[in-house]
């Protein structure tokens, strides 16, 4: 077994330590060192986006990034989204537009979407498509996910629907 | 009892929107999915793999694995029971060699396939167990592959199995050819027929290996203790059939077998059967600690589904005023390296829709050095539609009829003979197609070059089979609703507006929960479009009982006859007394007690359902990409339940059939090694790869359930590579005789015209 290495970093704004194996990648140092579960694993190879998360702000597969480089940095997870229990505009739109079916790819899909909205709030349905097409669904053809980000944008943009 | 059924004009909770009650848990990241269990002590396996697709294993040896420090268990076939060749029914399934599913779980004297599993390790993490993996030494003695049927049917081919039962997935196949088992069915007099047809089109045509692709892969934890009882938490279609698959590989008690199923991320009808699952439960014995097992994607594409390729001939034969007179068709499907394909129902599903006086048909079953086929959402369908409805296409261009009208004028109707000998139940199947035609995307305008516009037409059945539920009535006047089906898609707030309409309360006072396999009677998986149709009337039949006891209980209180007792809207009242539900449910203890209802039932199969697609494409000539421009899909779901899910039912099995059209295959070179084993390379459709689907839900009500539902959940697979091959047609003038239709494929046939 490989020496660990200790890693400081900060998640979902609070700061936070662990040990991990330099070849551990940080989706296996959320899951399984964590417990964070929320990030999931749809093919550790960077093409399903099932693992987004943000690291100092920009959305990566976590599968793709090592634990030992979240040294020093800001991870943001789905666990975090919702704050004092107050779901997200984002979150209450896959809810409320059926954005999901069986939800192993929602929470990447949550992640990325929460990222262009950052970057774009009020993105059109090519722009939605162009930035979601890191993130496969295999359930819901899309459709429902991308009127679940145009209604969520609608709401933050303080528009009615 | 007074009946339960229910016009769609008194529905109250059945139709509406609510919103799901495991949905908060999945947009926060808390739902508990099969790779989510961490046990205390546990310990990870992983799989050695052949890289072989066809040899002899000539010895095996695990001992520098079993050195490596870490390293808790080693296993490989010999650790298997040896179990005789057997074929244990399914349910409606079928029958299955028990010997085959315990070998594909783990290979004993031959792989066969790449990707097939040898040998597995347990160690204290992921990343030891795979470094031991690689130090097991398999020596082999490598045979010929036979890599899609044709190569398997042919004279000199070598037999693949010294013993094999035909295939018997839902229905049973007879023996043929070393490597085939055959279905064959025919009706009136095929040459008579042909010799009356004015016009006779016969093609042939090819599709390949496909995958189900959920994004979750196969993952299963097993704790066998040390009373011997074995605990599984797994990501399943069916918890029952993990369970006894299970007892019947490793010859042990289905008593001491409990299966916790977990949130299923995606299974499409792969998810039925067992993989990991005995291999887990052995290293576990053997290393004495719970052990959890995943698989890498490539593994999920090298060694499950897959969707089978196929083979396939057709000849129609039409008279000149449009009435289909004769068709002969020839399947021959991929079973993978094991008998029992889909076979049956693509025999099924291509002689059902039309009315043909003269028709036969061949289906062949074969093995192929592939993996084990598995259902897949419609399993059957969609390769023999591809051929036979551009077959259609053609026929009406023949004789210059539009390509609906001629459908109308040859469809099947409710109370016709279809060809396995059974009625079609009752639907309007000329309602479907009429719609088609009324709709403002069937007669847009659709102006551009190389752009064109294509339909297509299909029926599908949902499965009934046996199912369970339990409605338990809290002093508070909440339910708790337990149904056997695991819920892949919405199934527990389906079935609990199904209860919530019965009992005539509101669907937020249910809770709703898919138990363990020790706390509910057994069902057959969620397979076949049944849930929400067959566990519907068993949880609809279950309210009928409380609502019955609950009646004796008013009765009770008021001292009245319990004939006296009506109840509606949640409301019981017998002559100037009421009380509503909740109040009633209030006094149950001190009336007689808890109320629970624990039903069961088998509901009738076979329930048809159809559908139909209009498409939109642009080729690019010089590329061969096929891009979509506007897709209609119209659908009858009898009535719909929660729209929102039917529609995302029809949408979701939509852009699966676009993906398996255009671009979906199994590469493998001429080893019989998969080349494309990522999601890089066996390319799912992405959000830019697909518009908006339009979704036409049709409603004529299916007499056999109480509201009228239909299954939803697979039908729309199947229309999209036929579709999109006659669009394909319309836009540039080529018929399209390979499935997936990849921009190669386009180029060439585009280049071939000119
Ligand atoms: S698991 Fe990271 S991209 Fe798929
Ligand atoms: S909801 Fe199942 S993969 Fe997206």
């Amino acid at each position: 077994m490989s020496k660990r290495h200790h890693v400081t970093t900060t998640i979902n704004g609070e700061e936070s330590d662990f040990l991990c194996e330099p070849r551990q990648s940080l989706l296996e140092v959320l899951r399984d060192v964590l417990k964070l579960t929320g990030a999931k694993e749809g093919c550790n190879d960077g093409n399903c986006g099932a693992c987004s998360v943000l690291v100092d702000g920009v959305l990566v597969d976590s599968c793709c990034v090592l634990g030992v480089e979240a040294e020093g940095k800001q991870i943001d997870t789905i666990e975090g989204m919702a704050v004092n229990g107050e779901l997200h505009p984002l979150q209450k739109a896959f809810l409320e537009e059926t954005g999901m079916q069986c939800g192993i790819c929602t929470p990447g899909f949550l992640m990325s979407s929460k990222a262009l909205l950052e970057k774009n709030p009020q993105p059109d349905e090519a722009e939605i498509r162009h930035w979601l097409a890191g993130n496969l669904c295999r359930c819901t053809g899309y459709d429902k996910i991308i009127r679940a980000v145009q209604r969520a944008a609608n709401e933050m943009a303080g528009e009615k629907v | 009892m007074t009946t339960m059924d229910k016009k769609a004009e008194d529905l109250r909770v059945v139709g509406t929107r609510p919103v799901r009650p495991d949905g908060a848990d999945k947009v926060t990241g808390r739902a508990r999915f099969g790779d989510d269990i961490h046990l205390n002590n546990m310990l990870h396996g992983k799989m050695l793999r052949s890289p072989h697709a066809h040899a002899v294993i000539k010895s095996i040896d695990t001992s520098k694995a079993e050195a490596m420090p870490g390293v808790r268990a080693v296993i490989c076939g010999k650790d298997f029971p040896v179990i005789e060749h057997k074929m244990v029914a399914q349910g409606e399934a079928g029958l299955a060699d028990m010997r085959d599913i315990s070998d594909n779980c783990m290979a004993k004297d031959k792989v066969l396939y790449d990707g097939h599993a040898v040998a597995a390790v347990a160690a204290d993490n992921p990343h030891v167990a795979e470094e031991a993996v690689k130090l097991i030494e398999v020596e082999y003695e490598l045979l010929p592959p036979l890599m899609n049927v044709r190569a398997s049917m042919a004279d000199d081919a070598p037999q693949v199995h010294e013993h094999s039962f035909p295939g018997a997935f839902i229905a049973p196949t007879e023996a043929h050819i070393a490597n085939a088992s055959r279905i064959h069915m025919a009706n009136g007099d095929i040459e008579k027929g042909f010799a009356e047809a004015d016009h006779i089109v016969e093609r042939e045509f090819n599709t390949e290996t496909y995958h189900q692709g959920y994004i979750e892969s196969h993952i299963t934890t097993v704790d066998w203790d040390s009373n011997d009882n074995l605990t599984l938490w797994t990501s399943t279609q069916g918890q029952f059939e993990i369970r006894d698959n299970l007892a019947d590989v490793l010859e042990i008690p289905i008593g001491n077998v409990k299966v916790i199923p977990m949130e299923v991320g995606g299974a499409f009808g792969g998810k039925d059967r067992i993989y990991l699952d005995p291999v887990a439960a052995l290293l576990s014995k053997k290393a004495a600690q719970p052990v959890k097992m995943a698989m890498r994607r490539d593994e999920v594409i090298r060694a499950t589904g897959p969707s089978p390729g196929a083979h396939i001939k057709v000849k129609m034969g039409v008279k000149a005023d449009g009435t289909i007179i004769a068709a002969d068709y020839h399947l021959a499907y991929e079973a993978g390296a094991y008998a029992g394909g889909p076979i049956f129902l693509g025999v099924v599903s291509s002689t059902s829709r039309y009315n043909i006086p003269n028709l036969q048909v061949n289906g062949f079953d074969v093995i192929v050095n592939k993996p084990k086929t598995r259902p897949y959402r419609a399993p059957g369908a969609p390769q023999a539609l591809f051929a036979v409805e551009q077959v259609i296409d053609e026929l009406a261009s023949l004789i210059d009829m539009d390509p609906v009208d001629f459908r109308i004028k040859n469809l099947t109707r409710s109370g016709d003979i279809l060809l396995p000998g059974f009625p079609l139940a009752p639907l309007d199947t000329e309602a479907l197609l009429q719609s088609v035609k009324a709709h403002p995307h069937y007669t847009a305008p659709l102006e551009g070059e190389n752009r064109g516009r294509g339909v297509s037409y299909t029926m599908w059945f949902n499965l009934g089979a046996i199912t369970s539920a339990r409605l338990s009535v809290n002093p508070d006047g909440t339910v708790h609703m337990s149904s056997s089906n695991p819920d892949m898609s919405g199934t527990r707030m389906t079935l609990a507006m199904q209860a919530a309409e019965a009992l005539g309360i509101d669907v937020a006072e249910f809770s709703a929960n898919v138990p363990d396999s020790d706390s509910i009677g057994f069902a057959m998986p969620t397979v076949g479009s049944r849930t929400t149709y067959s566990t519907g009337i068993v949880v609809i039949e279950a309210a009928a009982e409380v609502l019955a006891e609950m009646s004796k209980r008013a009765a009770m209180i008021w001292e009245v006859e319990p004939d006296s007792v009506s109840v509606a809207d949640g409301v019981f009242s017998s002559g100037d007394k009421s009380i509503t539900f909740k109040e009633l449910a209030h006094r149950m203890l001190d009336t007689g007690g808890p109320i629970t209802v624990h039903k069961t039932g088998s509901p009738q199969s076979f329930i048809p359902a159809v559908a139909a697609h209009i498409v939109d494409v642009e080729v690019d000539v010089e590329t061969g990409k096929v891009e979509i421009l506007r897709y209609t899909a119209f659908q009858d779901v009898g009535k719909a339940v929660h729209p929102d899910y039917v529609e995302g039912q029809i949408q979701g099995s939509v852009v699966q059939g676009i993906g398996m059209a255009l671009n979906e295959e199994y590469f493998y070179d001429d080893e019989g090694r998969l080349k494309n084993a990522s999601l890089l390379d066996y390319r799912m459709p992405t959000s830019l790869d697909v518009p908006m689907i339009e979704a036409v839900i049709l409603e004529s009500p299916n007499p056999a359930h109480p509201y009228g539902v239909r299954g939803c959940g697979e039908i729309s697979i199947i229309p999209p590579a036929s579709a999109l091959a006659n669009a394909i047609h319309d836009a540039v003038g080529v018929r399209m005789d390979s499935m997936p239709m990849s921009p190669h494929k386009v180029c060439a046939a585009i280049n071939n015209k000119s």
